[in-house]
């Protein structure tokens, strides 16, 4: 059996750099997470007025009459942004109260996918682990929960709750795939759950073009629609039932890391594995597990996608949620009602940046860009204390308050 | 036991699936390889094999490929590269032989198409050796391939001038991964989740600069033009290949020399591998470790921007949102299947980009090889190779952990 134990040595090397890395995401104040968020606005907005024309055109007689040109600013930038907050928020511009707060709506069909994966890499963060595979255990779970929605005939009720479960289990076999050769060939997980992305990409495209998934009598890459029975019920417009499925999923994470056995174990192998070994804690095992339990929320994006708002399966199916639950995890550092607001916030400029772009003519990518940035800046919270001239923690001012708590503790 | 002959194993299996599923069970007709074109010196002619034939030989010949690596192990001696190179070129040929019976396939064109696959993917892993030999994981390169091939389009156009197109790629790809130098080693960030994120900061940035400001004056750059060198580019089936192409093919030749010199042959490498390797011995030598942390980082990234440019000045010409399409990931599985060596690197993206291109050409010949499977190949070798199923896969030491003095 000794061939399947990776070296002790090259595991406890990388432990000082994964418990830095859990303890860098789970620490941090609020306040620095809201300028980091204000400053990446501010990015963005720099962005906006920069490439709108009648600022280029104002800025030629800057000099002359600056009045016109930062009025042309703030006509671009505020314009962007309102019709951001119109499209994610509130739209004064609707007919009845329902249309007004509809925007909302729009807001959380956006965030359920992306909360459900960003709890995914927040859980293998947890675990000193770094869950990139988010495209592939989407895309397993969608095609899952798709095929029992389709091709399986079941009671109502039923029939979704079924679909569901396929793609939770789908998905949590994917990721496990990685937790198993992680855990037994000491690979890296980053380079493990790349690769495995494009091999479920390639796998799903070539399942789309033979009779499992594809439409019969099409030739293009395309499922048929789920049945209607398996589809997530509407709780009011397009938001659907997923939402609560995802609501569920943070509360069971919450639970998972705050009371149980399991989560504890979890967390001692993220801040340190070679402790956790010694305190007799099968980490191969833990690995495994959390991947399974990463790609088992991973499961349940690919299901909201699938029986929440696409029907049918394409190859865009996972779109970049992979990636976004990246920064959605990390802004939300890793605890699961922080994902939530994160999630929340992301599935927001999702959905204001369809309005930007129709309103305004702002393309829908300066959401990537302003969410890039924001984490950029929540990953270096010294370049953010500089900017905003915040004290660091360990300071006087921060030493006095811990000690004051501690004394209260 | 079974471990120390996993080489032997795995090369028996390949060697039986050729000789049993395309040589004893293949398909009837002949193959024809069509290895001259019509610009040639003098022309070779087709070479027809009968596909089943030549699947069975082969076969044979790679199970006696196969015990040789069996006897060396036991021997207790290590399986050489040239011996996998030897067996991966004949186990491809014995697929093709099957794949394309009853059909001709055009090496030329073939190989031609497989190498501009595989420039960006040269360029992109050459930039993560240098990268990640001095000890910083990149899995930016993606985005420094997007950056330069966003910049070369622009100033290309701009200028009017195609070469000024690839300095600003170089240089575009070098700040990309200056980004990543001043949050990895300066500020200390986890070098993954650095690079993911910047990943997806290029792309945002050149979507959005695309629609919102990019016009048809600023975005058509134009194609560089071939440089034919006489008289060698008229040899059958390397001609074409290797005397007939862009700047930025005989770039990469040329790139590929340099940094295995440099990295191998020189102080200057020594250092940079001593950095990747073991920074606190390297610091206690008098190197600062930051400093060539930096710099080997920005070098990679200007390599990595100078493929990108490819995307649009060597071959479509203008750009297009997320053109790279996730080449950058190919790369990254090139330098880790390469073993951050940059000629095993380079070898390993030019089989990428065979692989990528057979996927296509074989779709238009009709084969029985659905193509998702070539287009999946990069990524389960690479599973393959870092899960340790044939052999054990090591990068630098150091890489990924930043070096705090003290």
């Amino acid at each position: 059996m000794s061939a399947v134990v990776p070296p002790v040595e090259e595991r406890d090397r990388r432990d000082g750099r994964v418990s830095a890395v859990v303890r860098e995401i789970m620490s941090g104040s609020i306040v620095l997470s809201l300028a980091a968020i204000l400053l990446s606005f501010v990015i963005g907005g720099i962005l906006i007025a920069a490439s709108d024309e009648d600022v280029q055109e104002t800025s030629g007689y800057f000099f002359a009459r600056p009045g016109d040109m930062l009025g042309a600013i703030a006509e671009a930038v505020g314009g962007a942004y309102g019709a951001l907050l119109r499209g994610a928020v509130f739209n004064p511009r609707g007919d009845s109260l329902g249309e007004m707060l509809g925007p909302i709506s729009e807001t959380l069909v956006y965030a359920t996918p992306l909360v459900a994966a960003g709890l995914g890499v927040a859980v293998a963060f947890r675990a000193g682990l770094f869950n990139i595979g988010g495209t592939g255990q989407i895309v397993a779970g969608a095609a899952f929960a798709g095929w029992v929605g389709f091709a399986v005939d079941l009671p109502p009720v039923l029939h979704v709750v079924v679909a569901l479960i396929a793609g939770i289990v789908g998905a949590a076999f994917w990721a496990g795939i990685v937790g198993i050769l992680k855990a037994r060939t000491g690979a890296h997980e980053v380079i493990l759950t790349i690769m495995l992305n494009y091999i479920a990409l390639r796998l799903f495209d070539y399942l789309l073009t033979t009779p499992v998934l594809q439409q019969p009598g099409t030739v293009n890459p395309i499922s048929p629609p789920v049945s209607v029975d398996a589809m997530f019920p509407s709780i009011v417009g397009r938001l659907h039932w997923g939402f609560v499925a995802m609501l569920l999923a943070v509360v069971a994470i919450w639970w998972l890391f705050a009371k149980s056995n399991l989560g504890f174990k979890i967390r001692a192998v993220g801040l340190s594995p070679s402790a956790a070994r010694t305190a007799g804690i099968n980490v191969g095992l833990i690995y495994v597990v959390t991947f399974a339990i990463a790609g088992g929320l991973m499961g349940i994006a690919g299901s909201a996608q699938i029986l929440g708002t696409e029907r049918t399966l394409t190859g865009g199916i996972a779109g970049s949620i992979g990636f976004d639950a990246i920064t959605v995890a990390l802004l939300g550092r890793s605890k699961p009602f922080g994902v939530l607001a994160a999630g929340i916030l992301f599935g927001a400029l999702r959905a204001g940046s369809r309005t930007m772009q129709a309103s305004e003519g702002v393309p829908v990518d300066i959401v990537l860009v302003v969410q890039s940035f924001i984490v950029l800046f929540l990953a270096a919270p010294p370049l953010v204390r500089a900017i905003f001239r915040l004290p660091a923690p360990g300071s006087r001012a921060t030493a006095i308050l811990s000690r004051s708590k501690g004394a209260k503790a | 036991m079974i471990r120390a002959y996993r080489t032997p194993i795995v090369l028996g299996v390949i060697a039986l699936l050729v000789l049993v599923l395309f040589g004893l069970i293949g398909s009837d007709g002949d193959s024809t390889f069509r290895i001259s074109t019509s610009g040639d010196f003098f022309t070779v002619p087709d070479l027809v094999l009968p596909s089943r034939g030549t699947a069975l030989v082969l076969g044979v010949v790679l199970l006696v490929l196969a015990a040789g690596a069996a006897l060396l192990v036991r021997r207790g001696r290590r399986v050489p590269v040239w011996l996998l190179a030897v067996f991966g070129v004949l186990a491809v040929l014995g697929t093709l032989s099957w794949a394309i019976a009853g059909g001709t396939l055009p090496m030329t064109q073939l190989l031609q198409g497989s190498l501009a696959l595989a420039v960006p993917l040269v360029f992109g892993a050459l930039g993560g050796v240098l990268s990640e030999r001095v000890g910083v994981v990149n899995i930016a390169i993606e985005g420094q391939l997007l950056a330069g091939a966003f910049s070369s389009a622009v100033v290309a156009s701009l200028t009017g001038n195609l070469y000024l197109g690839l300095v600003a790629a170089a240089v575009a790809g070098a700040l990309v991964s200056l980004v990543l130098a001043v949050f990895a080693i300066t500020y200390i960030v986890d070098q993954v989740i650095v690079g993911v994120v910047l990943n997806v900061l290029v792309v945002g940035l050149t979507s959005f600069l695309h629609s919102a400001v990019l016009d048809s004056a600023s975005n058509s750059p134009g194609r560089l033009p071939q440089i034919e060198i006489p008289l060698l580019a008229q040899i059958p089936l390397l001609g074409p290949l290797l005397f007939e192409q862009t700047l930025i093919i005989y770039l990469m030749f040329i790139a590929v020399a340099i940094v295995t010199f440099a990295l191998f042959r020189t102080r200057w490498g020594l250092r940079l591998r001593a950095v990747g390797e073991h920074p606190q011995a390297a610091d206690t030598v008098g190197i600062n470790v930051a400093r060539t942390r930096f710099m080997g980082v920005t070098l990679g990234g200007a390599l990595a921007g100078l493929g990108g440019a490819f995307f649009t000045l060597g071959s479509v010409g203008a750009f297009s949102q997320e053109m790279t399409a996730g080449q950058g990931y190919i790369a990254l599985a090139a330098l880790i299947f390469g073993r951050w060596n940059p000629v095993l690197a380079t070898l390993a993206a030019l089989l990428f980009g065979f692989a990528r291109n057979l996927a296509s050409v074989l779709g238009i010949v009709g084969s029985p090889v659905p193509s998702q499977f070539l287009l999946m190949l990069p990524y389960v070798v690479t599973l393959i190779a870092v899960a340790g199923l044939a052999g054990k896969v090591r990068g630098p030491a150091a890489a990924g952990t930043p070096y705090i003095k003290g």
